[in-house]
C-alpha cells in the first residue's frame, strides 16, 4: 500500500481574471495513513489545493490522481467526492437541511442507500462523534461549535477514505477543540488539514509542510506529539 | 432571532393529518377553478367550502385573520380604482368620475374570489411544513427545479436575513443613521449590492460543499408519505365538490347577480 491517495503532478492553476498564478509546475503527494498539516500565509493556495482535489476548481494545467485513479472530468470527480471528504470554512456553507438528521443523511441518500438505512448511518455516525440527541435540532440554530461539529458528521456518514479539513478550528472555543482533537485522533483513514494553529497541528498531525506556488516543502522534523 | 415562522403548520386537526399530496392536488385545482370563475353564486359557493376546510383545520382564528386582513389591504385599493375605470352604467357620481354597476360586481367578485383562494391555501398548503411541501411538490412529479427552488428559497432567506442584520449593525456601530441625503441612499444601494454578492457566493459554496457529499440533482427523502383512506374519501369528495363549482359556474352563471 504504498501507492499515495493523493498525486499532483505538474499542477499550474490561476483563478480566472487574476494576474496571479496560485499554483506553477505544483508537485504534491499523499500517502496512505498520513495526517499532515497544511500551513503557509492567507492566500498562497491552502484552500485552493483542497478544491482542486476536490474537482470544484479545475488546474489550466497538469495532472491529478485521486486513490491510484487519473482524473480529468466531472464525472471522475463525482466518484472522487464519494470517497474523499471536504469540510469546508464555513459550517454554515456546509448544512442546509431544516433538521440534523437530515443533513447527516444527506450523503448517504446520495451515495444510494435506501432511507432507513441512511438514517441508521447517520445516527452511528453522530453517535460516534458524541452528538446523540442532536438529530431533530434545527440546523441553523445551533451553536457555531454544534455547526463544525454536525458538519463534520455529514462527511465522515459517507464513510470517506481520505478527509480534507478546512481550517477547522476557526472560530471554536477550546472545549470544542479538544473534542475535535478527540475525535481526529480515533479516525483511522488518511486526512489532511489546513489550519493557521500551530498547537491544534501539533495534536493532530504528524507532518506539516508548507504551501509554496511550486510545491509543499516539509517543514523539518514532524512536531512532538503531545497530549 | 427567529427563523421564518409557519405557524399554521403545526396542529393535530384532520386537516393537518391528510396526506399532503391530496391536500395540494385539491388546493391547485380550487385555485385555478376560483381564479376563472366569473360567476357570484359559483365563488361564494367555493368560499363557503373554503371555509369548510378552514374550520376542519381549526387553526388560531387571530392569525387567520391578521393575514386575511394583509391580503385584503391589496384588494382594499381595488376598491377605489377598479369601479371608477371598469366601463359601464354609472351609479354613482363623484365630481367627473363615475363607478359603473359592472365595476362594482366585478370588483365584489375579485375581492369574494382572492378570499375563497386564500382561505383555502390557508387551510390546505399552510398546513404542511414547507419542507414536506417540497417533497409533497416532488412526490407529484412536479419540475424538480420548481421542488428545490422552493426548498431553498425557505432555507436561505434565513441566512440572508442575518448576513443583512450584520451588515446593518456594521453600519450601525460606524455611526450610520439614515438621513434624506445622497450618502444614505449611497449606503443603501451598497447594502443591497453587497448582500446580491454575498448570497451569490454563498449559493456557490453551498451548491459546492453539496457536490463534495455526492449530489447530482436528485433529492432523497427521509420522509415517506402513507396514502390511507381517509385521504381517498377526502380527494373523492372534494372532486365532487369541484364538480359542482363547475356546474354551477357553466349551468347557472347569472344566478344571483347578472353583470
Amino acid at each position: 500500500m504504498s501507492e499515495p491517495l493523493i498525486e499532483l503532478h505538474n499542477l499550474t492553476f490561476a483563478y480566472p481574471g487574476a494576474p496571479r498564478q496560485i499554483f506553477q509546475d505544483f508537485n504534491f503527494q499523499l500517502l496512505p495513513g498520513k495526517h499532515l498539516g497544511l500551513i503557509g500565509p492567507n492566500g498562497c493556495g491552502k484552500t485552493t489545493l483542497l478544491h482542486l482535489i476536490m474537482g470544484l476548481l479545475r488546474p489550466q494545467a497538469g495532472s491529478i490522481s485521486i486513490l491510484g485513479q487519473e482524473v480529468k472530468k466531472e464525472k471522475d470527480f463525482v466518484a472522487v467526492r464519494q470517497k474523499v471528504g471536504l469540510l469546508f470554512q464555513n459550517a454554515d456553507d456546509q448544512l442546509f437541511c431544516p433538521t440534523v438528521l437530515e443533513d447527516v443523511a444527506f450523503g448517504p441518500l446520495n451515495q444510494g442507500k435506501a432511507p432507513a438505512e441512511a438514517m441508521q448511518i447517520a445516527r452511528e455516525t453522530m453517535e460516534r462523534l458524541g452528538l446523540h440527541g442532536f438529530e431533530d435540532r434545527v440546523t441553523y440554530k445551533l451553536s457555531g461549535g454544534e455547526k463544525k461539529l454536525i458538519s463534520l458528521a455529514t462527511v465522515l456518514a459517507m464513510q470517506p477514505q481520505l478527509l480534507l479539513l478546512d481550517e477547522p478550528t476557526s472560530g471554536l472555543d477550546e472545549n470544542t477543540k479538544h473534542r475535535l482533537i478527540h475525535i481526529l485522533e480515533n479516525l483511522d483513514i488518511a486526512y489532511m488539514i489546513v489550519s493557521h494553529e500551530q498547537d491544534f497541528l501539533n495534536h493532530t498531525v504528524t507532518e506539516c509542510c508548507h504551501v509554496h506556488a511550486t510545491c509543499c516543502k516539509t517543514d523539518g522534523p514532524s512536531p512532538p506529539k503531545t497530549i | 432571532m427567529s427563523a421564518i415562522e409557519e405557524p399554521f403548520s403545526e396542529g393535530v386537526s384532520l386537516a393537518h393529518r391528510l396526506d399532503p399530496r391530496g391536500k395540494i392536488l385539491v388546493a391547485g385545482l380550487f385555485t385555478v377553478l376560483m381564479a376563472m370563475s366569473k360567476s357570484y353564486v359559483a365563488t361564494l359557493t367555493g368560499l363557503a367550502l373554503a371555509i369548510i376546510c378552514l374550520a376542519l383545520a381549526r387553526l388560531p382564528l387571530k392569525k387567520v385573520i391578521v393575514r386575511l386582513l394583509a391580503v385584503n389591504s391589496f384588494i382594499f385599493f381595488l376598491w377605489f380604482v377598479l369601479p371608477l375605470t371598469y366601463p359601464g352604467d354609472a351609479v354613482w357620481h363623484f365630481g367627473p368620475l363615475a363607478a359603473t354597476r359592472q365595476g362594482l360586481i366585478f370588483t365584489g367578485l375579485i375581492t369574494l374570489k382572492s378570499n375563497a383562494i386564500i382561505i383555502a391555501l390557508i387551510a390546505l398548503v399552510a398546513t404542511v411544513p414547507i419542507v414536506t411541501l417540497g417533497q409533497a411538490m416532488h412526490d407529484l412529479r412536479l419540475p424538480d427545479k420548481l421542488c428545490h427552488l422552493l426548498l431553498f428559497t425557505y432555507r436561505y432567506l434565513y441566512v440572508f436575513e442575518q448576513e443583512y442584520h450584520r451588515l446593518v449593525q456594521a453600519m450601525k456601530i460606524r455611526g450610520f443613521r439614515p438621513r434624506t441625503n445622497l450618502h444614505t441612499y449611497r449606503s443603501y444601494a451598497y447594502l443591497a449590492a453587497m448582500l446580491l454578492v454575498r448570497s451569490y457566493d454563498r449559493a456557490d459554496r453551498v451548491f459546492q460543499a453539496m457536490l463534495c457529499r455526492g449530489f447530482h440533482g436528485v433529492f432523497y427523502s427521509l420522509r415517506t408519505f402513507s396514502w390511507q383512506r381517509r385521504d381517498g374519501i377526502f380527494v373523492m369528495i372534494a372532486m365532487l365538490a369541484l364538480a359542482e363549482l363547475l356546474y354551477l359556474e357553466w349551468r347557472m352563471p347569472g344566478f344571483l347577480v347578472r353583470i
